[in-house]
């Protein structure tokens, strides 16, 4: 397929857009990476997603795609040649979107309050807890999903790996901040290994931006509030 | 097959989406009826992390979150689809379920609040509904083309439930000038047998609703 058959409109620090270059990877599917400048939108951006006007958008053969698991179940549905994400049976499938539900829902919230650097005190700490209980719920689903395999998705990386692998370097992020790692041995020992594994995946290790480069632009974002 | 049962409770919209889901594919399931305000110990076992309903229990195996449960039932029960073949199609089924979901919580801000939270809640509703009507439903019939689909049923509280929260509230958000596509929408929507069928009684909802609201304004 032509590479200009394949548009993703983003940019490299967001981990909504990581998790569709990732599947854009898992598939070795040629695309243009079309990168929005911090601040601004493109016209091709609001063109494409004129009602939340936000990025990723996947454009495929001039058909806008919006909102980052829709763009990743879409990836997986039109290019079948490639490894499945979404798990094959349908109980499972229903296990992935619960949690990256949960994720997109009712986590992330939390990560992003904490990043925007606005919070304090009680607050903050609150929050902080939050997020830290999520992932040992995060946790106990791996055990589950995983079956004593190395991914949520069993042998290889699959629809929740992505959903929440997307966030490492921000949480990474977020652990330099608060000063304390909310993925650790005595919490979360499963998602420890997990997160090693997925970092050095060959889908994952080209888009997954460095931890320095993350924090310039969570500078940015707090300056921004 | 394996015994279908769902955990619901009658005055919820998120319930009846799954009902109708079950309905339209000629599921057979059992019903059980949840009291919110005393959850069953059964109920916080199947859905420990939302500890709501709906929850779907299929061959002892419970499902939560009622957009995941409508594509699992989608998946499982292939008959009478609720999501078209095409990927792209199905891409923009599964975007405006996502929108219902995630922006229909503005009208029921409208119900919990007053003053001035509630006139934000109204402009946010507004600002929804104009988007459904210009963005969402374009030529057809319904969300889902010739026939109902995933978005139809995840956007069916406007079909009912909106219109007791105007009554409630003493507003009138859709109009037929204003809003002619949705308003069609809601009409066909309803005459649509199974749906038809399966709307909680309107009188009982009205006072059920209002009775909640007088308790939540009251309280701190």
């Amino acid at each position: 397929m032509a590479t200009s058959d394949v548009k993703l409109i983003g940019a490299w620090a967001s981990p909504f857009v990581i998790r569709a270059l990732i599947a854009l990877k898992v598939k070795s599917i040629s695309y243009e990476f079309l990168q929005e400048t911090f601040g601004s939108k493109s016209k091709l951006l609001l063109q494409s997603n004129p009602i939340h006007k936000k990025i990723p958008v996947l454009i495929h053969a001039d058909k806008p795609i919006c909102e980052s698991l829709i763009i990743v179940q879409y990836i997986d549905e039109v290019w079948t040649s490639g490894p499945t994400i979404l798990p094959s049976d349908p109980y499972d499938r229903a296990i992935a979107r619960f949690w990256a539900a949960y994720i997109d829902d009712k986590w992330f919230p939390c990560l992003i309050g904490i990043v925007r650097g606005q919070l304090e005190g009680e607050a903050k700490e609150t929050v902080i807890q939050q997020m830290s209980a999520g992932l040992v719920l995060l946790e106990e689903a791996f055990e589950k999903c995983s079956e004593g395999k190395g991914y949520f998705g069993g042998e290889k990386i699959g629809y929740l790996d992505i959903a929440l692998g997307s966030f490492l370097g921000w949480i990474n992020v977020t652990e330099n901040m608060i000063g304390m790692k909310v993925i650790d041995e005595a919490k979360t020992p499963c998602l420890v290994g997990w997160a090693e594994r997925f970092c050095a995946d060959s889908a994952v290790k080209e888009v997954m931006p460095e931890i320095e480069k993350l924090e310039e632009v969570a500078k940015l974002l707090q300056a921004n509030v | 097959m394996e015994e279908v049962k769902l955990f619901g409770a009658w005055p919820s919209p998120f319930s009846y989406r799954v009902i109708w889901a079950l309905k339209l594919k000629g599921i057979p399931y059992e019903y059980v009826e949840e009291d919110l305000s005393n959850k069953s110990a059964l109920l916080l076992q199947y859905n420990p992390v939302h500890k709501k309903i709906p929850v779907l229990v299929h061959g002892g195996k419970p499902i939560a979150e009622s957009l995941v449960i409508l594509q699992y039932i989608d998946e499982t029960w292939p008959q009478n689809p609720l999501l078209p073949k095409d990927a792209f199609e199905r891409s923009k089924a599964r975007f405006w379920a996502k929108f219902a979901e995630d922006k229909g919580s503005t009208i029921w801000a409208i119900f919990r609040t007053g003053g001035e939270e509630q006139e934000k809640a109204m402009k946010e509703s507004l600002e929804m509904l104009k988007t459904i009507e210009e963005h969402a439903l374009g030529g057809k019939k319904f969300f889902g083309g010739d026939t109902t689909g995933l978005a139809d049923l995840t956007f069916g509280g406007i079909a009912l439930w909106l219109g007791v929260i105007e009554d409630i509230v003493g507003v009138k958000l859709v109009e037929p000038h204003t809003f002619p596509r949705l308003c069609a929408w809601i009409e066909n929507f309803k005459e649509i047998p199974v749906i038809k069928q399966n709307l909680p009684d309107r009188e009982k909802l009205f006072v059920y609703l209002k009775h909640r609201r007088e308790i939540l304004l009251a309280s701190p």
